[in-house]
């Protein structure tokens, strides 16, 4: 009997210990400030939205009667509607704010919008801005909590995490696998993220990138560095290419998009050095011809550019599942 | 007629460095300085003024202060620039000419002069820009702004970016032994740099300032100055890098001075953390490398004058993103205790720093102050050494409170500033 007792109180106190380590944070800003088993634990729940969201009926009520407003600053298909349909199947009232109509181009500041927006009592917000930084002092002034869609070069949380989700469910694994990111690091928030994310969880993580888009001391990041491009695909599993801005490809930074393309486009050729069941992704949108061959893009044994973008409503759900049930 | 007295008496361009007193005459002027001027051997009327031990040092000479009159009287007006001066120890000030509308004339300049005169206790040195309107491309009217009273020409928060505007300003002013200050900075390496570019700038996902920009302009103008030989400064350097330029061309015999912002000597890029707009500056923070290595030109000569760079800025232009947020912060009355910081953790020997604050950029501006000399004016700064103070926000004098430095431990304060003998500032 009171053996029984005793286990009964050792339960209840592992749960709520279990619940204290799952997610201390009021705001997701960034990968930097996440811990590995916070990390695990997104990525745990995520993995119920994607069974969940392959049924017929994709509503549920965690968000009933709680407010989410998206707040970008930047144009944004993918993302946007990524977050706007994770907030409704979750059952969430979701608002979009359309910023370039709105009073920032009549010269409000970005914290009195956030106050604005702030009186009118939402639970969460999600802030794509084009400045580094610039969720985090959206953080500091408003009352709910702020969920990073992209600041600037700095951070973009959930696409990190949901491209975990895909390696882990495609590989099995991140731990000792080893991830090449190519393409314009510098301008690269996608690239940040994933570099903190895929080496806290155990990946050998290389970045490749023409001189002029490497960001100075990439390597105290915890990467390896590569300029040429057949060298740093050496035995990767996968291999993560990014988007070349347009307004970056001509003389700028890279002489032209046939220049770029002949020593930084993924095709069949370059990814023979990789290693043979080496898997592509790429954040989207892309150029076809200029960072990957166009076929190459579509092949399904290699591209999972589209589960990417599948894992990402799965992952934004959980994020506003986990920081919306943690508000006090 | 006054006798402080009960003082370490500290005037590094005399040489001395004794405990004594000091006798000021009735127009203002130092009558008789050192050990051997006591209460006894005193003019009988005279007011006697107890330090208490504290050091005297010559009245502090500032050579990078913004000041928001005219334009921007909401940052900083010359009334509260002097009082913050005042509190600082700083007697006399080198203004910026970035103001709206810009220092590049005789009426502006005029008007800027009487106004400082009107409201202000401190010697107010207007600068007039190098360009006109700042904008890099034609020279100002170094003749008829140095006969109102310009006491040297720069763009201030800009560098002249033009290599035959600059020769030409080079050949033009020789004439006229007109001060050439320049802020170094080169426009398309530093293009919407936010800070250091290095490990920092790479994690905070900021455009960087790499320190080549810095470098390349100075080696262009010492290369004109090699040709012309005018008088010539620069205003603030932030990085190691430079630092061999200026070597070698001192080495070859060149004269010019160097100054150093004395955010970039107790602050390294580490300090900015998670974004704090306080510590966005121009010159950016660099590495901890680059700020010993400027500690250590301070000591071998290479620098030669420490400046507060104090840059007042309202809120509203600090609380935005980083990127968008202004530059600058405001530093004239901590200028001095900073710099005794070197002093207490001996990175520094303390005639030397004080050297830099005083008599340097006055040789350099060619104007007689940061001395204790007989006949000088009396501007005096006691200083307790070792008075530990907090800063805090709400007991900035500066209109505006954006210090870098906030709740930072700070050993040594100012007791009480004399300008022309008058007692105008005491703790």
């Amino acid at each position: 009997m009171q053996a029984l007792w005793f286990a009964s109180i050792e339960l209840l106190l592992m749960a709520i210990q279990k619940e204290a380590v799952k997610f201390r944070h009021k705001h997701l800003l960034g990968i930097q400030s996440l811990s590995i088993p916070e990390v695990n634990f997104i990525l745990d729940e995520s993995m119920q939205f994607v069974d969940f969201n392959k049924r017929e009926q994709k509503k549920l009520n965690i968000l009933t009667g709680k407010t989410q407003i998206n707040l970008f600053f930047e144009s944004s298909t993918r993302t946007l509607s990524s977050f706007e349909l994770a907030g409704k199947r979750l059952g969430a009232d979701v608002m979009n704010m359309n910023v370039s109509n709105s009073a920032i181009k009549k010269g409000e500041t970005l914290i009195d919008t956030a106050m604005t927006l702030n009186a009118m009592h939402p639970d969460v917000l999600i802030i794509r801005h084009q400045d580094s930084g610039a969720a985090n002092l959206l953080a500091q002034k408003v009352n709910c909590s702020v969920i990073n869609a992209g600041d600037g070069w700095r951070e973009h949380p959930t696409q990190a995490l949901l491209d975990a989700l895909t390696i882990r469910i495609k590989k099995g694994r991140i731990d000792g696998l080893r991830i090449s990111i190519c393409g314009d690091i510098m301008h690269s928030r996608v690239a940040r993220s994933n570099i903190y994310l895929l080496n806290m969880l155990g990946a050998e993580v290389r970045v490749i990138a023409p001189p002029t888009l490497m960001p100075k001391n990439i390597e105290s990041l915890g990467v390896k560095a590569f300029t040429d491009m057949n060298k740093g695909l050496e035995g990767s599993d996968i291999v993560m290419m990014l988007r070349l801005q347009t307004e970056r490809m001509q003389g700028s930074y890279v002489p032209s998009t046939r220049e770029y393309y002949e020593f930084y486009g993924l095709d069949y050729k370059k990814i023979t050095k990789a290693h043979p069941n080496a898997l592509i992704m790429h954040p989207g949108p892309m150029n076809r011809g200029v960072e990957i061959d166009t076929t190459l893009a579509d092949d399904i044994n290699r591209s999972i550019i589209k589960e990417q973008v599948e894992m990402g409503v799965a992952v934004r759900m959980a994020c506003l599942k986990i920081i919306c049930g943690n508000k006090k | 007629m006054k006798l402080l007295i009960n003082t370490r008496i500290i005037d590094p361009q005399n040489n001395i460095d004794e405990v004594g007193g000091i006798l000021i005459d009735e127009n203002g002027k130092i009558k008789a300085v050192g050990k051997k001027v006591t209460k006894e051997n005193a003019p009988k009327d005279c007011k006697i003024i107890d330090c208490k031990g504290n050091i005297s040092i010559p009245g502090i000479v500032d050579m990078r202060v913004f000041v928001g009159e005219p334009g921007f009287e909401y940052k900083e007006n010359f009334r509260t620039l002097s009082e913050a001066a005042l509190s600082g120890g700083v007697t006399s000030v080198v203004t910026m000419p970035n103001t709206m509308p810009v220092i590049d004339n005789g009426s502006i300049l005029d008007f800027t002069k009487r106004r400082a005169k009107d409201k202000s206790q401190i010697k107010i040195y207007p600068l007039a820009t190098l360009t006109k309107n700042l904008e890099g491309n034609e020279m100002s009217e170094f003749g008829l702004l140095g006969i109102i009273g310009a006491i040297g020409f720069t763009d201030g928060i800009k560098c002249v970016q033009n290599n035959r505007v600059m020769d030409k300003i080079f050949n033009y002013s020789k004439n006229l032994n007109s001060l050439i200050i320049q802020f170094p900075q080169d426009n398309e390496l530093s293009a919407d740099g936010a800070i250091n570019e290095g490990d920092i700038s790479t994690r905070l996902g900021l455009k960087g300032i790499p320190d080549i920009a810095e470098k390349i302009i100075i080696e262009r103008d010492l290369s004109l100055l090699e040709l012309y030989k005018n008088r010539y400064h620069i205003s603030t350097i932030s990085s190691k890098t430079s630092l061999p330029v200026i070597e070698t061309y001192k080495k070859k015999g060149l004269e010019f001075t160097t100054g150093v912002s004395i955010n970039n000597l107790s602050l390294n890029e580490n300090d900015i953390g998670d974004f704090r707009t306080f510590l966005k500056l121009s010159p950016p923070l660099r590495t901890e490398n680059d700020r010993l290595a400027l500690i250590d030109a301070i000591k071998n000569g290479l620098i030669d004058v420490i400046v507060s760079d104090h840059k007042p800025e309202d809120e509203e232009s600090k609380r935005l993103p980083f990127q968008q947020a202004a530059t600058g912060a405001s530093g004239i009355e901590t200028l001095l205790s900073l710099t005794l910081e070197l002093y207490h953790n001996q990175s520094c020997e303390l005639k030397t720093l004080i050297k830099t604050l005083t008599c340097n950029p006055a040789k350099i501006l060619n104007i007689n102050a940061g001395n204790l000399s007989i006949g000088a004016d009396a501007d005096i700064a006691v200083v307790n050494l070792d008075k530990p103070w907090v800063i805090e926000k709400e007991k900035i004098k500066s209109k505006s409170k954006n210090t870098a430095i906030e709740k930072r431990k700070m050993q040594g304060k100012v007791e009480k500033t004399f300008i022309n003998g008058n007692l105008v500032f005491e703790a």
